[in-house]
Order: structure tokens, then sequence, then C-alpha cells
């Protein structure tokens, strides 16, 4: 068999494939800088917040003879005279260098109280003496025989931790390392997972309920009455979140128009207005409101694909309205409805605005906790930590999503 | 399904009770946005209905909290407009300058590893935005660029691409590609061609998304609460700083104004639309 040659006499096999290289590297070329600017300022951002919440070097930075120490310290009984000696240099070496407000606040997410503890302590310690420090730092004040501060010490010493991750499903480690449940007071995190993955289930569910009938209609009225109805749903989805949100407070607040219209109808008395709002109620509502074109639009947009020939078809073979829906439509929207379900329950697993603006305590989500780390505690490796399950969570729907309709099927407007 | 009379009268019921349905669900959707409205237009410092204002006397409406948007004393919302203006547009030409390049790329047939550079590309979309914005804080911090405008614009390029990336693909799967071929064949360089073919085609396309990154970042609240100082408020963060302290009526003629703004973008992307499907060759059915 010949070899089939180009003009320039290379194998026309050989050439082709050149070619192809060249276009496959400059379709990449293309790319690469949105591809290098996103993995410089958001891929690796992202990477290092998720190291933050294993990372626990700041206290055995702080403290680093003691952090050796309590690693041989078995914990059953009292620390030796040697724990409280190089405990009292570290945090003699610590404040000389004003770093001791910084133990005193890590240490008391290890354990409530030890702010107060080493803040009172550290003003005394240039009166230390250099004999005795045990009974100096009991004498000083009773809880430094406490072993409970020395465990908690020792549990919060390790470079790299999964305390926090425990942390946020209300878990602990005691100081022998095993596993065990929070004080039951101290549990808060996991009725707020619970919350945001039932509120998020639950929006979904609604919207779903609502958004299939008016996208049913959209897409079988003829087109000119349908972009016009399809403006009632593209009007909220352009108009901004915070604006969304204002109206539903001046709706469901005490003085507002639904306890008006209540009111009015003598549905409820002027005295006993419904709560409406700084409650799930709220949340819950708002919502559903807010998520719902992003049902709408992908079931439109398959339904619009449905031939109407199909539903004709099942009546004429003898089906009954409902049977023929449900054997035949309903089946063909399956698409339309894992889309918006996955898109609506993406959204609303992170939603942050509108449960912190209408929520009140009790309509919180997840977001607002990690939101609340961040800017109030300053427990920066709490946050990371939550962030990370969240951003997991999200992640395996976002996977499930390109993999059931594929990332190129998204569409919107 | 069509009812005409000779459908049974249960079938009857069940459409017209089909109807109410989904003209509940049409109220739901829109009737809330058009309760601020005619608050904004209220005399008194309330946010509730007086009775003046239902009985349409002309005494309870004023314009006066508009003044007080544009007039007021110590009046934030000047500077929270510039801001978010400045923000916005600067975001727009980064999103959709890097994202119309990166579509052109993916839209190759010759792009290698597709399907993974698109979910890393659409990702911004999909992250909760308290992860993005804690993990872009620190980012920031870093580099020296935390409570700086520079560093609002990056998050929000970072933010807008996706929009861009998606509505330009789109816009490029329906584009036929023989008409490159035949300006290469032509003698047209691939620079003259782009310009030439292909970014007339697809400009609908490109401004749309620019749409969409621009509402993005206008809209954007949650990154800009971690990064902003108090140099950098923008308007989401004023409505939300004033939805947080008290509901009072000047926010109300902002999310007016706002609204106003979102007709104004829906027009724009309707024209675009049709546009689009004419340049393709779509009649409208």
């Amino acid at each position: 068999m010949s070899i089939i040659l180009t003009t320039e006499g290379l194998p026309l096999e050989k050439s082709l494939k050149k070619v192809e290289q060249k276009n496959k590297f400059r379709a990449f070329l293309l790319v690469l800088p949105l591809l290098l600017f996103l993995i410089v300022a958001y891929v690796w951002p992202i990477l290092n917040l998720l190291t933050r919440s294993v990372d626990n070097r700041l206290i055995s930075d702080l403290l680093p003879q003691t952090a050796i120490a309590l690693s041989n310290w078995e914990g059953n009984e009292m620390p030796s005279e040697d724990i409280y000696k190089t405990f009292y240099l570290d945090l003699n070496e610590a404040h000389k260098q004003k770093l001791s407000g910084k133990v005193s606040t890590r240490l008391n997410y290890a354990k409530n109280g030890f702010k107060s503890l080493i803040n009172k302590t550290r003003r005394k310690l240039k009166n230390f003496e250099d004999e005795n420090y045990k009974d100096q730092f009991i004498d000083l004040n009773k809880k430094w025989g406490d072993i409970e501060y020395w465990q908690a010490m020792k549990v919060a010493m390790p470079k790299y931790t999964i305390d926090k991750y425990l942390g946020s499903v209300d878990l602990e480690k005691n100081y022998s390392g095993e596993i065990i449940q929070k004080p039951e007071k101290r549990r808060i995190h996991r009725t707020l997972w619970y919350r945001t993955f039932y509120v998020a289930l639950g929006v979904t569910i609604c919207c779903l309920l609502l958004a299939y009938p008016i996208a049913h209609l959209l897409s079988t009225l003829p087109l000119r009455y349908s972009n016009l109805l399809l403006i009632c749903v593209l009007l909220p989805f352009w108009t901004s979140l915070l604006v969304r949100t204002s109206s539903w407070m001046i709706l469901l607040q005490q003085q507002g128009v639904l306890n008006d219209i209540l009111v009015y109808f003598k549905i409820v008395g002027d005295k006993s207005r419904l709560e409406l709002m700084y409650n799930m109620t709220g949340t819950f509502v708002a919502m559903t409101q807010i998520l719902l074109p992003f049902m709408v639009l992908p079931l439109y947009s398959v339904m619009k694909t449905i031939p109407p020939s199909l539903m004709r078809a099942g009546s004429s073979l003898g089906g009954t309205p409902f049977h023929s829906f449900r054997k035949i439509y309903f089946p063909l929207t399956y698409p339309g409805i894992g889309a918006g379900s996955l898109l609506v329950f993406i959204l609303a697993i992170g939603y942050y605005i509108t449960p912190a603006l209408v929520g009140g305590a009790s309509g919180t989500l997840i977001s607002n906790r990690i939101a609340y780390h961040m800017k109030e505690t300053l427990d920066w490796s709490m946050a990371s930590a939550m962030g990370t399950m969240l951003l997991v969570s999200v992640l395996v729907l976002y996977w499930l999503y390109n993999k059931i309709l594929g990332i190129d099927n998204i569409k919107l407007g | 399904m069509a009812i005409n009379k000779h459908t049974e009268l249960r079938y009857k019921i069940w459409h017209y009770a089909y109807l109410t349905i989904c003209g509940l669900v049409f109220f739901f959707l829109i009737a809330p946005l058009f309760v601020i409205v005619p608050l904004s237009f209220n005399a008194e410092q309330y946010i509730h209905f007086s009775d003046d204002m239902l009985a349409l006397k002309p005494e309870a409406f004023s314009l006066r909290w508009y003044e007080d948007m544009v007039y007021g004393t110590k009046n934030p919302w000047g500077l929270a407009f510039k801001n978010s203006l400045v923000i916005g547009i600067f975001a727009t030409i980064g999103a959709t300058t890097l994202g119309t390049l990166a579509a052109l790329g993916l839209s190759s047939k010759y792009m290698p590893y597709k399907a993974l550079i698109m979910s890393i590309l659409i990702s911004p979309m999909v992250v909760p935005l308290i992860i993005s914005g804690s993990a872009l804080f620190f980012f920031l911090a870093k580099i020296g660029l935390s409570s700086s405008m520079l560093g609002i614009i990056i998050s929000h390029i970072i933010l807008g691409t996706p929009f861009v990336v998606i509505t330009v693909t789109a816009t490029l799967s329906s584009f036929d590609h023989s008409l490159t071929r035949a300006a290469s064949s032509l003698g047209s360089s691939p620079m003259y061609t782009f310009f030439k073919v292909i970014l007339p085609l697809i400009t609908p396309g490109v401004i749309s998304g620019a749409l969409f990154a621009f509402v993005t970042s206008f809209d954007e609240v949650v990154v800009v609460l971690f990064l902003a100082g108090p140099d950098q408020t923008t308007v989401p963060i004023q409505m939300w700083t004033g939805l947080r302290e008290q509901l009072s009526p000047t926010i109300l003629s902002v999310a007016t104004c706002l609204i106003a703004g979102s007709i104004i973008i829906l027009v724009l992307m309707e024209i675009l639309r049709r546009r689009s499907e004419r340049l393709r060759g779509i009649q409208p059915r």
C-alpha cells in the first residue's frame, strides 16, 4: 500500500496529526487565561480554606514545649511538676512576645473558662518564684488544679486535627482520644445541618409542585401569550435578591400586608396578629418564591420540546387524560424535574441572605453559622470545617447533575 | 389540553382548577415585587399601608423618600451607586473578555479535557457564596488586597465568568463552522475572520453574558460583605445594612429604582434573544 503524501512531501497521516495538535493547542490557549486566573484566584484559595480546617499549628507554635510534654502525659492523673514548669516557661515567653491573648482565645475554644483563667494568670507571671510551680499555679487559681483544664489543653495540642469536623457535628474528643457526644446543651450544629437539609428539601419539593403546572401552561399556550406570562417568571429572576427579600419583609411583618388582610377579613384578631417573620415560616416562604424561577425555567425548556401530538395519541388509543399524563407526559419531563430540583436544592443548601434577614433565630441555616464563625467568634478553622462539609455536599450534587444531565445542558434565561 | 363542548364535566372542572392554580402561582411570583412600589411613595415614615393610602388620598403620597435617597444628609446611596457601577463595569469587562475567549476554545472540537475544564470554569456559580467569600477573604488579605476596590472587582470577575461561558458556548453551539472555513478559503486571516465573521454573529450571546455578569456583580452581597471596607460600600451592602437595622421607606425607593432597572434589563434580553434568533435564521413560530 502506498503512502499518501501532501504537497510538501510529508505523509498525509502525519501532517493531519500535526494540524490536529496545532488546533488542540490553539483551543487550549484560548481557555488558558481564564483557567489560570481561576486556579490562582479561586481554586487555590478554596483548597487553602480546606487546609485551614485541619491546621492547628497555632497553639503548638505558641506553647511548643508544653505540646511535647502534654503528648507524653497520660491524662488520667494530675500533671507533674515538670509539666507545670514547662507550661510556665512557654506562657511567660508567649506573654513577653505579647501573644498570650492568642493563647487564651485559642484555649477557650477547647474549654470555656480558659480565657479568663489565662488572662488572670498572665498578669501574675512575673511574681513567680523558681520552684514549686504547681503549687504556685494552684494558689493563684484553683482551676489550675482541676484536671479537666489540662485534659482540654492536651486535646487541643496536636498540629493537625479533625476536632473542628467533630465539632461541626457536635462530637468531641476526650483526653484519651475517644470520640464522644458533646454535652446536650452545647449541641447546636447537628440541628442546623438537619434543618438546612430539610429546608432545602422542602423548598425543592414546594418549588416543583408550584412550578410544574405553570411550566406546563407556558409550554402549551400560543407563543404570544406564553412570552407575556414568561415575564412574570423572568422579572423576579432578574430582580435583586435583596429587593425580593425586602418585599417579603414588608408582607410578613406583624404590621405587614398579609396580617392586615387577615385582620381585615377577621380571620385573626387585631391583637393576635400572626408571627410570620423571624422564624422558619419566613425563611421557607421567601426562599420558595425566590428560587421558584430556577425550577420553572428548566422545566419549561424541557416541556417545550414535548410534542402535543403524543397526548392526543394517548387519548385516541383510549387513555383517560390522567392515564396518558401519567404514562406519557410525566416520564418525558424527568430531565426537567431532575435539572430544576438539583439546581434549587444546590442553591437552597447554601442560602445565606434570606435566612439572615427573615429567619430570626429559629430560621437560620448552616451558611449563617459559617458567617457567624467567620465574623463574630473569629473561629476560622471551625468556619472552614463547616464550609468544607457544605462544599463537599454541594460538589457531590454538582457531580450528580453533571453525570445525569451534563454540564453543557445548563441553560440560562 | 383543549376544552370544547364535548369535554366531560369533571375534566372541565379539572381544567379550570388547573388554570386557577396557575394564576395563583403567577400571582405568588410577581405580586410581592409590586408591594414595594406604592409604599415607596408613602408620605409617612411607615412601611405599611396607611388608611389614607388605601383611600387613595393624594396627600398620602409623596416623593420625599426619593428626595432623601438623592439629597439626604449623610446619604450613603450616592457613594454606593458609584461604587456598584465602577465594580460592575470593570467586573463585566473582565468576565466578558476572559469568558468569551474561553468559550471560543471550549466550543472547538479539538479542545482536550473539555468536561473537566468546563466543570472548573462553572464552579464559581455552584459553590455556595459563603464559601467563595471566606476563601477570597483569606486570599485577598494575603496578597494585600483586602478592603480594596481591586479585590472586589477580582472576585466579581470570578463570579461572573460562568455566566458568560455558558451563554457564549450556547450561542456558539448553533454557530455554523463552515462560515469560518469559507472565510479562510477566501484568504482571510484567523484574526480577521474572528472580528468580521464570528464576533458579529455571536454578539447577542456575548452581550447577554455581559448583562448576566453585570447583574451578578451589581446584586452580589455575600462576598462583598467579607471584602468591603467602609469606603467600598455598594448598593446591596447599603440595603443589607438598612434591612438589618430598620426598614426605612428610603430603602423601598432604592428598591423601586432597582426593579425599574431589572425591567430595562429584561427588555434588553428579549431584544437580544430575538436578534440572535434572526441571525441564526430561526423563524418565530
